[in-house]
């Protein structure tokens, strides 16, 4: 397998506070790697970093190239591209025009009613809904949306934050089940979630942050018999 | 007052509020994208007036030398922030953008002007050369600060005002100026007369509006405009560049602003600092609409020009004042409406 992505030795400091401190991960092409971690870990800081959101010292390499001054746009258009904890969606605007500024970066804008077609298929509630303005969705549907716009953008590496954040557990199961089928994509993806048994379930490769730094990593099949992190994140059964 | 004279009063109000409605128009989407109050508008309007009527007397305009001091600087800050930040690379297309274009737009009007044009080719030439003020004021000026509060940018927008005032002076003089009517033409409405340019004037608008409504709801630049006022970090995700929209929304801005100044120039006598009167009733028309909503901004717009008209019957000395004291309980209105939204954020 080739490496997606790779951070390397990367800090992020809010003021003079280390957020997250010498964190070094990879992605390989078409896996599912998730990080877990408590509350105020440095999850959403190491995505932000990712995505370039926020400055970071450290090597960020994607599929290749050295990312790490390019600027948030630039990323996106070498198909890097990330599902913000906040959703981030045009609120005012309908549930189509979100999809189609989706695929703003695109420069070939052949294949763009194809890939909406596509999405459509995934995820036919928000074709029945298309005309609605995307605020007056439901937090599960929101959740589709913010997924559905990410997909218009043919990402290469999806970074997912919290996709299951104030969803009811069924519509979670429904979110994992999409995730866990964007593999058939080869879409590679980093997903950083505070429900770690779904997490796991899902992912092929895990980290754990804690206080900003990895304390632990390995294939999501051992953490999840890890008994330090059933104790500690999985509820222990 | 007879219904006669309140029918001739509402027309003329409604001509004056439509070239308000373009330049509220133009505030509310340049304050949307970029979150700059962009007090300079009226001074865009007022230049272009200038600018046509430089043309009409078969002189150039100093718009030109404005355009060309405005591109050099332009240029200059965007040569070091690209050399600060290691991305030469991007440095012909900032050349193209920032240098050429303004520089050729220039050219072009200089060579045509030798030609002396006919009216339709000027108005294109007076609109063409005040175009690219806007943008290139944003690049030297807002640029540099655009993650700044919008109280920081607001009162940067306000100095800009003041600093374009002294060179409006510097470029066009200290002499008022009226171009020749676009048309000659009058009708008779309900025992009314009704000019050819105020009709011009309410077609232009609602014309440019229309056009406006378009490109927003039918193009993905438009689209992409939009989504960056309602989600700016939820547009950068998607690869929209803040910059880049900001850019297009000045363009757009400042072709309204222009139409405006070309409709009222036949109208009222024009000077350098006439822009901030028509700059601020816009502004009160904006906030009638809470600086977000384009036909609360046109309807807030025509309203104070049918306001303004009425006033300077009663009182003519008192009409500013008049206008300017409907602020106070728009103000309070938006106030208390906002506090509302403000909880459903919340929840």
């Amino acid at each position: 397998m080739t490496e997606m992505f790779s951070m390397t030795d990367v800090t992020v400091c809010y003021d003079n506070v280390e957020a997250v401190r010498n964190v070094s991960l990879s992605v390989e092409e078409g896996q599912i790697v998730t990080v877990i971690g408590p509350n105020g870990a440095g999850k959403t800081t190491l995505l932000m970093a990712a995505i370039g959101l926020l400055a970071s010292r450290g090597r960020l390499v994607f599929q290749g190239n050295d990312i790490g001054r390019m600027s948030v746009e630039d990323r996106v258009e070498h198909r890097l591209c990330l599902v913000p904890e906040k959703r981030e969606l045009f609120s005012d605007m309908s549930v189509a025009d979100n999809l189609l500024l989706g695929s703003y970066s695109l420069r070939d804008r052949s294949g763009v009613q194809k890939t909406l077609d596509e999405v459509y298929d995934r995820f036919p509630r928000l074709k029945e809904r298309q005309r609605q303005a995307a605020g007056t969705l439901s937090g599960g549907e929101r959740q589709m949306l913010a997924l559905g716009r990410a997909l218009m953008a043919k990402p290469k590496l999806l970074m997912l934050d919290e996709p299951s954040l104030g969803l009811a557990p069924l519509i979670v199961r429904e979110i994992f089940r999409t995730i866990a089928s964007l593999r058939d994509l080869g879409v590679s993806i980093l997903l950083v979630e505070q429900n770690a048994r779904a997490a796991l379930e899902t992912a092929d490769y895990g980290y754990v942050l804690e206080t900003g730094e990895i304390v632990q990593s390995g294939p999501a099949k051992d953490l999840i018999h890890d008994k330090r992190l059933i104790t500690a994140y999985l509820g222990g059964h | 007052m007879t219904s006669d004279i309140a029918a001739i009063l509402a027309i003329d109000g409604i001509a004056t509020g439509a070239v308000y409605a373009l330049v509220a128009i133009g505030t509310v989407l340049i304050f949307t994208v970029t979150r700059v109050i962009f007090i300079p508008f009226g001074d865009i309007a007022a230049f272009t007036a200038l600018t046509l009527a430089a043309l009409d007397a078969k002189r150039f305009p100093g718009t030109g030398a404005l355009v060309v001091i405005l591109a050099c600087l332009a240029t200059l800050i965007e040569i070091i922030s690209l050399v600060r930040t290691g991305e030469l690379r991007l440095l012909p297309r900032a050349l193209f953008f920032y240098l050429v274009l303004p520089l050729a737009v220039v050219g072009i009007a200089w060579l045509t002007m030798r030609a002396d044009p006919p009216l339709a080719v000027r108005l294109v030439l007076a609109l063409m050369l005040i175009t690219p003020i806007a943008p290139l004021l944003d690049r030297i000026v807002f640029r540099p600060i655009a993650d700044g509060t919008v109280l920081l940018l607001l009162t940067v927008s306000v100095a800009l005002h003041f600093a374009l005032v002294g060179l409006g002076l510097l470029f066009f003089g200290p002499e008022g100026v009226r171009t020749e009517p676009l048309t000659s033409f009058s009708t008779e409405f309900a025992g009314v007369l009704i000019s050819g340019q105020t009709m011009l004037i309410v077609i232009a608008a609602l014309v440019f509006s229309g056009l406006l409504y378009l490109f927003f709801d039918f193009t993905l630049v438009g689209k992409s405009l939009r989504a960056t006022a309602v989600n700016r970090t939820g547009s950068r995700l998607m690869g929209i560049r803040p910059a880049r929209a900001g850019t297009i929304a000045y363009l757009l801005g400042s072709l309204m602003a222009g139409v405006s100044g070309i409709l009222i120039a036949p109208v009222n006598t024009v000077f350098y600092d006439s822009g901030f009167l028509i700059g601020l009733k816009a502004f009160v028309g904006a906030i009638v609409g809470g600086m977000t909503s384009y036909p609360g901004a046109a309807i807030g717009a025509v309203g104070v020009g049918i306001l303004e008209s009425f006033a300077s019957f009663q009182s003519s000395a008192l009409k500013d004042v008049i206008v300017f004291s409907l602020l106070i309980p728009i103000l309070i209105w938006r106030s208390l409406a906002s506090l509302h939204s403000e909880e459903e954020i919340e929840e």
